[in-house]
């Protein structure tokens, strides 16, 4: 019940497109179909706008076709510490007013930055739309940065690095996994950074990140609520339509590419924080902007099926019916430009027995990649997407969210809203093939947590005594 | 997570009075300047006497129930610490003929989400469905709550994964500093017991423990039930009746004391070997229902409560790079309410964070907001209020708190009055009423730092702001 306050934060967006809708909830989907508009102004910048009368409030979102790993080497961080600053201060808006405007006016604002986008948000009355528009316009191109300004916000930064990474024995596996199943894609790198790369970034690294890739036609704002194409297209031209485009922004994303992968990977990370010992697989797949035609569909009805909740087969086997393991969990995230992968992870029963869990684990993936998965499977798997799509529809944010993350990977908004019927295609045999092709140990890492004797904890006085302070 | 306990008793309730179909006993409706345009809020009584509020809304094939039944995990007997989190972790793990398995399953076939949770007052529960499956989903929600299983199987496989947690909690320095927050603010009342329980307490719970809870906790008198989306009146009371009308009339609720913290106030380390610590400070605030308690959220607001608005993100995080997150809430319980907030800095610079938010507070006791901080945080929250209910899911949480604190479906339309009647002098005193006091206690996660080794707090000029560098 206690809120836990995230702003400004880096949201490793993950589940995006698990949303699919079987043949039954067709109709559903198309209703929706009709709803969205989109146009472009002659800068480049492409608007979508998808109407929901239900309360007369907006979602406003700006997304930029650039992350975490589109930084240069060395600076890793930068795209988020940009984020960061992007609340301090233009021309026409005073230092850490941003929020404080939005505050104002009743809406609530925040940003969040993956590895292939970045995006900031506003939640206002519909009223104040035109308000939001002009205030992110002027900060695309207007940013103004002092020294002091950026080494304040570094600091916090480091310290948004403990909360989530530092303090956070789980957190700190996952990125040494990440490093590891990335031989040379920006991937392995984390979104926020590597703490001594954070530590010198300076304000002409972010300036010149800014300038190089916060341009209109980098860009693409979406708007979900209670208005049309027709209310918006003069606002945006009035606003976003008065930005000049930047030609040095190329079409297209050059980044390191994976080599092919010849090996399994093993990671064992030990912290006596670590609780109880879990194990962590891994296997790089492609993603929906890269798997060949079905195979993203299949890879995530697979992922379903294999590891998602507990009607999953790894949960039957392992913590129902073996009881090697407490909980287990897993799902495929296909949502990156360059690649995708399966992941699941186990907390064994008893901290000492992980190889039991491992080569159970093993088992429940032979299996699935000899035999498949059954119709009931794939039929309940199916199921659980549309119910999930339909349940999505109800809320504003997230609908922005599927169109803004999917455009800004190059996808169309007609690849998003086929995207029902491509899950309601799939086949057992489809399955069957991505499992075989991607389960392969040689696509793998295996990541170990394992707790450490802890220490005893102590209660009592800090020392020293706290100290008023006037 | 959970819930309560045990006494049990069942009343056979006497259901004929009201055999008509649903009936409204009341509706309100909000002008464009509400929070939602035409958003109705009607009271419907079921044909058997069960009372509910609904919002219609029929533009998604979907509907959203919520509904809680008073106690919580306030209601865990003694040594039965973290009761009615178990019994939450329980309500899909099979009943009726369904074993977990084929229960789990039918839900995923049904499409439909049920989930439960217990707080320090209330076990919640929450359904989603979507149109064309209702009566199935329905009949499920229903055997959930009537007819739950607790296979061993279950209860065991549960209970490994509820000690797992408490393994994890004990390391996260977030959650220890909440647990021995309330410990300490709390000494013999039920708020001061773990709330997920103790692994000596999770170990010793049985399926009779489960059961009785059950029982003595789900009753009608101590429910309170909002449906929002697709579904009329009618076929709302229908529902009710259906899956709330074979619950005993009567709960079986221990009395619970006023939750009122510790006075004096208190600082405590709780060493632990992170590279950041975490603190959790706050005191007792003013009931839901005091006059007072709309300026202390006012207040709260202008504290720690409006993200980067808030005087504390603008000390402890804009001016002097401390913290990413501080924050502070006001959080009435039906048995009382507290004010608390938390800060996560760097081991070493620990206490230099804390003395900024105790000199912010200091500051906000004896001279108050500046106007500027009281006209916008009051902007903020008239003006926000209507992000609230843009959801079904959200309108559902909304409503559901509203009606469990005693407040009619008008309180929606009345809200925003009542914020833009707290005065300057009222927001002035009530801060000096809840914040100006030896209360605070304050509760630190973290690693015993060298004295030689604190970071020297750097003086910071007045909320002057510089001129930025053009670019």
């Amino acid at each position: 019940m206690f809120a836990t306050i995230g702003f400004r934060r880096i949201i490793q967006i993950v589940a995006l497109f698990m949303l699919a809708v079987a043949p039954a909830q067709l109709a559903s989907a198309a209703t929706e179909k009709s709803r969205i508009g989109s146009f472009t102004l002659d800068n480049g910048l492409q608007v979508v706008v998808i109407p929901d009368h239900r309360a007369p409030v907006v979602t406003h979102m700006v997304w930029y076709k650039v992350g975490g790993a589109d930084e240069p080497k060395g600076s890793s961080g930068i795209a988020h510490f940009l984020e960061h600053l992007m609340f301090k201060s233009t021309e026409k808006i005073p230092v850490g007013e941003f929020s404080k405007i939005v505050a104002r006016l009743g809406g609530q604002d925040n940003a969040f930055t993956g590895h292939d986008a970045t995006a900031y948000f506003q939640r206002v009355a519909k009223d104040r739309l035109p308000k939001m528009m002009e205030m992110e316009a002027d900060r695309m191109v207007n940013l103004r940065l002092t020294e002091k300004e950026v080494l304040t916000e570094r600091d916090v930064i480091l310290e948004e690095r403990r909360s989530r990474v530092e303090n956070n024995p789980a957190a700190i596996l996952s990125e040494q996994m990440d490093a590891t199943l990335y031989l040379a894609h920006p991937y392995g790198i984390p979104i926020i950074g590597w703490a001594h790369e954070i530590a010198k970034l300076s304000r002409e690294d972010a300036l010149n990140y800014y300038k190089h890739f916060y341009a209109p036609n980098n860009a693409i704002v979406v708007i979900a609520g209670d208005v049309t194409v027709d209310e918006v297209k003069p606002m945006a031209e009035a606003t976003y339509g008065k930005l000049p485009a930047n030609p040095k922004v190329g079409a297209t994303r050059e980044r390191p590419q994976e080599p092919p992968s010849v090996s399994a990977r093993r990671v064992t990370y030990k912290d006596p924080r670590a609780g109880k010992a879990s194990l962590h697989r891994d296997y790089q797949a492609p993603s929906y902007s890269t798997a060949e035609p079905g195979e993203a569909e299949a890879l995530d009805l697979l992922g379903k099926v294999l590891a998602h909740g507990t009607t999953s087969r790894v949960y039957k086997k392992l913590a129902v019916q073996d009881k090697v393991a407490s909980s287990t969990g897993g799902y495929y995230d296909g949502s990156g430009l360059d690649g995708g992968k399966l992941s699941m992870y186990l907390i064994a029963a008893d901290s000492s027995n992980l190889q039991d869990v491992e080569k159970a684990l093993d088992g429940v993936i032979a299996e699935v990649r000899e035999n498949g998965v059954t119709e009931a499977e794939l039929t309940r798997a199916k199921n659980s997407y549309i119910a999930t799509y339909t349940y999505e529809n109800d809320n504003q944010m997230t609908l922005a969210r599927r169109y803004g993350w999917a455009l800004s990977l190059g996808r169309t908004i007609e690849q998003v809203e086929n995207w029902p019927e491509a899950i309601a295609k799939v086949t057992t045999e489809d399955v069957k093939k991505v499992a075989q092709k991607y389960l392969d140990p040689r696509r793998s890492v295996t990541g170990l947590l394992i707790p450490t004797p802890p220490e005893q904890a102590k209660i009592g006085q800090p020392n020293p005594p706290a100290k008023p302070r006037s | 997570m959970t819930m309560r306990q045990q006494r049990r008793h069942r009343l056979r309730s006497i259901t004929t009075l009201n055999l008509i179909a649903a009936l409204i006993l009341a509706s309100v409706a909000f002008a464009t300047t509400g929070p939602a345009h035409a958003m109705k809020i009607e009271k419907v009584k079921s044909p058997g006497g069960i009372e509910a509020w609904l919002v219609e809304e029929h533009s998604n094939p979907l509907m959203a129930l919520r509904f809680s039944f008073l106690g919580g995990n306030s209601q865990d007997p003694e040594g039965k610490a973290g009761l009615a989190n178990f019994l939450s972790g329980m309500m899909d793990e099979g009943a009726g003929d369904l074993d977990s398995t084929a229960f789990q399953e039918k839900m995923e076939e049904l499409s439909f989400r049920m989930k439960f949770e217990d707080s320090r007052d209330a076990f919640y529960g929450t359904f989603e469905t979507l149109t064309p499956n209702r009566d199935e989903s329905v009949a499920m929600l229903k055997l959930a709550l009537t007819e739950t299983r607790f296979d061993t199987a279950a209860v065991e496989r549960i209970r490994g994964q509820l000690l797992a947690g408490l393994a994890y909690a004990a390391r996260d320095p977030q959650k220890v500093a909440y647990r021995e927050w309330f410990t300490t603010a709390f000494p013999g009342h039920p708020f001061g017991i773990p709330n997920t329980g103790t692994e000596e307490s999770v170990a010793t719970i049985t399926k009779e423990d489960l059961e009785s809870f059950r029982k003595a906790t789900f009753a009608r008198s101590n429910l309170k039930v909002v449906a929002v989306g697709d579904i009329t009146p009618e076929q709302l009371g229908k529902l009710l009746d259906d899956v709330f009308g074979s619950l005993p009339a009567q709960a079986d609720l221990k009395p619970v004391a006023d939750a009122v913290p510790i006075k004096g106030g208190k600082v405590q380390l709780v060493e632990m070997n992170v590279p950041q610590a975490v603190a959790v400070f706050g005191l007792g605030a003013m009931k839901r229902k005091d006059p007072d308690f709309m300026a202390a959220f006012v207040v709260n607001q202008i504290l720690g409560g409006g993200g980067f608005a808030s005087t504390l993100m603008e000390e402890v995080r804009e001016k002097r790079g401390l913290a990413y997150s501080v924050y502070s809430f006001l959080q009435p319980y039906h048995y009382g309410t507290i004010w608390s907030g938390g800060v996560a800095t760097k081991a070493a610079a620990i206490e230099q964070s804390l003395d900024v938010i105790r000199a912010e507070l200091k500051r906000m006791a004896t001279e108050g907001p500046t106007q500027d901080q009281f006209e916008s945080a009051k902007k903020y929250l008239v003006g926000s209020y209507a992000l609230r209910f843009d959801t079904n899911a959200k309108i559902a949480s909304q409503l559901l708190a509203l009606y469990e604190e005693g407040f009619g479906p008008e309180y929606v339309e009345e809200r925003n009055d009542m914020i833009e009647a707290v005065t300057m002098d009222q927001a002035k005193k009530v801060a000096k009423r809840l914040l100006d006091n030896d209360d605070l206690i304050i509760t630190v996660v973290g690693p015993k730092v060298d004295p030689a080794k604190k970071v020297a707090a750097p003086p910071v000029k007045p909320a002057q702001a510089p001129a930025g560098a053009p670019l």
